[in-house]
């Protein structure tokens, strides 16, 4: 079988069908000479899912990405060594007092970008984050109503047949989830004991994984490698959701494919993308260009397409191009209870409490968390353990062999919007020549006392559930922020529908549109956004103001 | 502090499920390479290699085995071929020369505190030494612009851990269900387990590692 890490597969007028073994599927192809409607760089949860709806809307779309195209069935060890592969692994110089952790951690490089290896936590926002600075005093609004965006959800929920609980204790009330909740495990009901003593609510984690047969897809059978890649196609990722609907809609994606610049015109418009694949530099022409590489990739690209009409970066006349670099705070704390709990069972996280995401008396801090039930793989465990303590030695092993009578907490905790917090061009390069980037962030103030508070209050939900020998995590998770949309292009990269404010055909689509981050895992929002965008382009092109 | 481990599940063994629906082709494949096809040093020279060696033991002790679960060797191999985490801390060097320069100042630690190899010191020795970066009270001039704490934590033994409990034989003793597909799982709840997951040994793991 060819290498997908260095051989073409969507190429010669075919791509991976994903879900038969060997298996292919007709696929578009354009010539770099055409001009496509669209050129999209990157192909997750905003590329992917924006080239699938502008395809399907008639658009002519090309959809590029560095990394393989991946065929589950076939590639996907139940092993977290070898699914190393799913990851973003090129060098991120990481700086500031609280330097983020990359690769694993948070980013993807696959066709189908983070959501191939994400632990499919599907939540939505509360309505009040879209207007955090004028109804709860802090961070930024958003330029967009959150009815709109809660409309695009359900649609976005209904495109992954999500599945999730009958009635959620939080927020508006929202309709059945497409798909019955999942038996939750041991784990996950450790959380459920702890809230209940502690008199908060808790429910079933909304999840991008099948409770049911969809398709050509089985049901969820609880292996729990999600984070390492399912091997079955039970999660919906937009590896086997968006991208076949975009192929099936006549988008050609090219795997392999690194985009190293976005090429300008003469008149202030963009042209094309420069991009590598299979040892070759290329041009792509296109009427409009989409950035969708993620809160680091995105920001590096446009500031490495600097020309001398735009010196500081691609619509960067703001000077907000990598800046408010945002991550969720992600701290947790670990137990061991009389139980065996075998939390390696099922998905990840299971069980979740957003009561201090909807309750904002009593904090000395603004912002939310949520937290959430714990089933990390062995090494992913012991790689926080031993960053976090310094443990090592025959107490190491031996508290590695406590693993099946572990649970923990762990929070997605929002980040203040911070300028400091940044993503820049290093004078390194990687092996195209192209900058690497180098990262700086620190929590704030605030950020601090917000999962300081977590910590405290996860220990008093444990211990009520039986825990001992509590163990404190520090770490993050996610990337947002860096092309802030906004309503004026003075302090803000776009609009609403993530197109720059200073090339009209250049736009945005992915985490990095986000002026603040909310307590919640992002993937459904940016999925709403791509919704709404693609939406947004059809209806503009309707009125000739594409 | 004793040396002995306490296996909490010695009728287990996550290799007599290789041929069951647990395991597919390609989990079959990753692992057999990973049983039988250790590399051979090609990065570290052959002093870094003793102190590493070193250091891979007194992190994870395994005094049981007659054939210890080899880590050093993949450690070497990763950082021949240059493949990176992702993530390189803006302050200490890019992970090739951090790892060279690492080795060597432990070297150099051992030397100025000891007049001997860290390889040569006995294991109380080598753990104070090991503890001792992690303090970052290390005092042998190799160390200049190479934080031992991030080192040591962020560096070496995340490194460590990620490959030992990529190992069967790690697998085995927390009595993890190992590789799952396309079989997974079924009995979900507290104190259930399929019947191929592992036995666990009573009394129970919490009571017999942490008496009260």
């Amino acid at each position: 079988m060819s290498n997908p890490e260095t051989d073409l597969r969507a190429t010669n007028g075919r791509a991976p069908d994903v879900f038969r073994r060997g298996a292919w599927v007709p696929m578009r192809e354009y010539s770099d000479d055409e001009e496509v409607d669209f050129a999209v760089v990157g192909t997750g949860a905003g590329g992917g899912t924006l080239a699938a709806r502008l395809a399907e809307h008639g658009f002519k779309v090309v959809a590029l990405d560095a990394g393989p195209f991946w065929r589950p069935l076939e590639d996907f060890a139940s092993d977290e060594k070898e699914q190393n592969k799913l990851y973003w692994l090129q060098d991120r110089i990481s700086g500031g007092q609280h330097p983020i952790e990359f690769g694993a951690n948070n980013s993807g490089r696959s066709v189908g970008g983070s959501t191939v290896h994400f632990q499919m936590v599907a939540l939505r926002w509360r309505p009040e984050w879209f207007a955090a600075r004028s109804k709860l005093g802090y961070g930024r609004d958003w330029p967009i109503d959150w009815r709109e965006i809660w409309r695009y959800y359900a649609e976005a929920e209904d495109a992954l047949k999500i599945s999730g609980p009958i009635s959620y204790p939080w927020g508006p009330p929202r309709g059945r989830y497409p798909y019955r909740a999942h038996e939750i495990n041991a784990a996950g009901l450790v959380l459920a004991k702890g809230a209940e003593a502690l008199g908060v609510k808790w429910a079933a984690v909304p999840l991008s994984t099948l409770s049911a047969p969809r398709g050509k897809a089985p049901p969820c059978v609880y292996r729990g490698f999600c984070k390492v890649g399912c091997s079955t196609n039970a999660k919906q990722s937009v590896l086997n959701t968006f991208i076949p609907r975009a192929l099936a809609a006549g988008a050609e994606i090219r795997d392999l494919a690194t985009v190293s610049q976005i090429e300008m015109g003469s008149g202030g418009r963009a042209t094309g993308l420069v991009y590598h694949r299979q040892g070759q530099w290329r041009r792509q022409r296109a009427r409009h260009v989409v950035v969708s590489g993620y809160a680091i990739e995105t920001p590096r690209l446009l500031l490495n397409s600097a020309t001398a009409q735009q010196p500081q970066g691609l619509a960067n006349s703001s000077g907000m191009v990598g800046k408010c670099l945002m991550t969720h705070a992600n701290h947790a704390v670990w137990g061991v209870m009389e139980d065996e709990i075998r939390w390696y069972k099922g998905p990840p996280s299971m069980t979740v409490c957003e009561h201090w995401n909807y309750e904002d008396r009593g904090k000395d801090f603004h912002g939310g968390y949520a937290f959430m039930s714990q089933g990390p793989l062995p090494a992913d465990h012991a790689k926080a353990l031993v960053s976090n303590t310094g443990m090592f030695g025959m107490q190491l092993r031996q508290h590695m062999a406590l693993y099946n009578h572990m649970a923990g907490l762990k929070i997605v905790g929002e980040v203040e919007p911070h300028e400091n917090n940044r993503i820049e061009l290093s004078d390194q390069t990687d092996e195209l020549g192209i900058p690497l980037p180098r990262i700086t962030f620190s929590f704030s103030e605030n950020d601090q006392r917000l999962y300081k508070h977590s910590l405290q209050f996860m220990r008093r939900a444990l211990e009520s559930a039986g825990a001992s020998n509590l163990i404190e995590t520090a770490s993050t998770a996610h990337l947002m922020g860096t092309c802030r949309m906004g309503t004026s292009a003075s302090d803000s990269v776009t609009n609403a529908d993530g197109r720059t404010w200073d090339i009209p055909n250049l736009w945005i689509c992915d985490g990095s549109l986000f002026p603040t981050c909310g307590g919640v895992n992002p993937s459904m929002t940016i999925y709403a956004l791509a919704l709404r965008a693609a939406d947004r382009i059809k209806a503009l092109a309707g009125r000739g103001e594409l | 502090m004793s040396e002995q481990f306490t296996n909490l599940y010695p009728e287990y063994d996550v290799l007599d499920k290789w041929e069951t629906p647990s395991w597919n082709e390609v989990t079959r494949s990753v692992v057999q390479k990973r049983l039988h096809e250790i590399p051979e040093r090609r990065f570290f020279n052959e002093q870094q290699w003793l102190t590493l060696t070193a250091v891979c033991d007194r992190i994870i002790p395994q005094p049981e085995r007659s054939q210890p679960v080899p880590i050093a060797p993949w450690i070497d191999a990763r950082l021949f071929k240059g493949q990176g985490t992702g993530t390189r801390y803006a302050s200490l060097p890019p992970e090739q020369e951090s790892w060279r320069r690492g080795m060597d100042a432990i070297e150099a630690e051992a030397q100025h505190r000891y007049r001997r190899s860290f390889h040569r010191l006995d294991r109380v020795e080598q753990d104070r030494l090991l503890r001792s970066m992690d303090n970052n009270e290390v005092e042998a001039a190799a160390w200049q612009d190479l934080p031992s704490k991030s080192f040591f934590r962020h560096v070496v033994l995340r490194a460590v851990v990620e490959i030992y409990y990529a190992h069967p034989a790690a697998w085995s003793e927390i009595g993890f269900g190992g590789p799952a597909s396309p079989r997974g799982y079924v009995r979900l709840d507290a104190n259930r387990r399929d019947q191929w997951e592992a036995i666990e040994q009573k009394p129970a793991a919490a009571q017999r590692l942490y008496p009260k």
